[in-house]
């Protein structure tokens, strides 16, 4: 095995692709630079095979704390090529033997890439995620409960039918939220993709994320989107909405066959 | 490229060059997009796919709901108290969480080639298709 190898952030067009590298730094301080082949451009640093090799890559990719520096890296190194120009990002820990490796693969994905360009060209990713809370959710108006302790157990009923109640009231606004959302974010945003609702170890509190939305908005409609999808949850007690980006359109960098 | 960054960026305008979305952005957020999405192309070190499996597996249960992961036909971790999030002790420190991931490797390992036999994962045929062919363009140009 070598002791370098080449790993791959992001293809795009040649044009501002050395800019984009300038200053950036990937994975483990190496700078970021661009190799060019069949009238595309990647972003590439030099990795040391120890930790990007078959072996290394396993190891690293299974600690979290490893992941998240490799993550964030690679994160970092498309975000900031995507405020100079539209690029594609490639899948986490994409690793070829040298350049030659990157040269060959744009040769042979050159034509899906610069289609898939031209349909993201202008537009950006925008996460939204609604959450339900019901530690949030006003109370419905107090019924004067009787405050005589003659009988606990109807006032326990009465207590655990309110609660029921308040349940029912946050379902309901939680849904129309959710369509009021979903209409808005229509009707600016050019594609829509689901993501899993973030409920594990991760997930960021408070409430219980129901949707978990990836918009690809064009460019210059980015406040008037967040304005759009924030607005609906507005004075509605217990359902927040949070947006997220605006993002790299890793959501939409799809090839269509799949 | 004809648009300023300032428009490119929507929202930011300067301030803060790509919004919230830099170092500070939800490790949840990132990880759905960098590892769930963007570009699958087949590069020349090609993680065993078993492994790939088990680690998308894994960050779902991190990023994703049980009821999700049901929903995708995985259940094991039922049986198995160490998965559990009921028959786990919190985990506080992130060297006991790596020993933790690398225990259940192996039982994974053996969990997940039960699992691809009897049912298959959603993922597995879009996965393995690709890195088939890069292996002969690899194998074409190397030798």
């Amino acid at each position: 095995m070598t002791a370098e190898l080449c790993y791959l952030y992001a293809v795009g067009r040649p044009a501002e692709l050395d800019e984009a590298a300038e200053g950036v730094t990937g994975q483990d301080g190496a700078a970021v630079r661009t190799v060019y082949a069949a009238g595309l451009g990647a972003l590439v640093s030099t990795v040391s095979a120890d930790r990007f090799g078959e072996e290394g890559l396993k190891a690293q990719l299974e600690d979290l704390d490893r992941l998240e520096a490799v993550a964030r890296c690679h994160h970092g190194v498309v975000a900031a090529a995507y405020q100079r120009t539209t690029v594609l990002p490639m899948r986490l820990a994409s690793v070829y033997l040298d350049d030659a490796g990157v040269t060959a693969m744009l040769r042979e994905r050159g034509e899906e890439f610069l289609a898939m360009l031209s349909q993201l060209e202008g537009h950006v990713e925008w996460g939204v995620k609604i959450y339900a809370d019901p530690g949030r959710a006003v109370p419905a108006p107090a019924r004067p409960v009787p405050p005589s302790a003659e009988s606990p157990g109807r006032a326990y009923l009465q207590r655990r039918q309110e609660n029921r109640r308040n349940q029912q009231q946050l379902h309901r606004d939680v849904e129309a939220v959710v369509s009021r959302v979903a209409e808005a974010a229509g009707e600016l945003a050019a594609a829509r993709v689901a993501h899993r609702p973030q409920q594990g170890e991760l997930a960021t509190g408070p409430g219980e994320n129901v949707t978990n939305d990836g918009y690809l908005v064009p460019s210059g409609h980015g406040e008037a989107f967040r304005e759009a999808v924030t607005r609906p949850a507005g004075g509605v007690p217990g359902v927040r909405v949070e947006v997220t980006g605006p993002w790299a359109p890793y959501s939409f960098a799809v090839p269509r066959e799949r | 490229m004809s648009d300023s960054m300032a428009d490119r960026m929507g929202s930011s305008r300067g301030t803060t060059p790509y919004g919230q979305q830099g170092s500070s952005a939800n490790l949840a957020d990132i990880l759905e997009r960098v590892l769930d999405k963007g570009i699958v192309i087949a590069g020349d070190i090609q993680i065993n796919l078993l492994d790939i499996e088990l680690l998308t597996i894994k960050l779902r249960l991190l990023v994703a709901s049980v009821d999700k992961a049901k929903e995708m036909g995985i259940d094991w971790w039922e049986h198995d108290p160490s998965l559990s999030s009921r028959a786990r002790p919190p985990v506080s420190s992130a060297a006991q969480r790596g020993s933790e991931l690398s225990d259940e490797n192996a039982r994974l390992r053996a969990e997940i080639a039960e699992l691809r036999a009897a049912v298959g994962l959603p993922e597995a045929p879009a996965r393995e298709a690709e890195p088939a062919e890069a292996v002969e363009a690899e194998e074409g140009r190397t030798r």
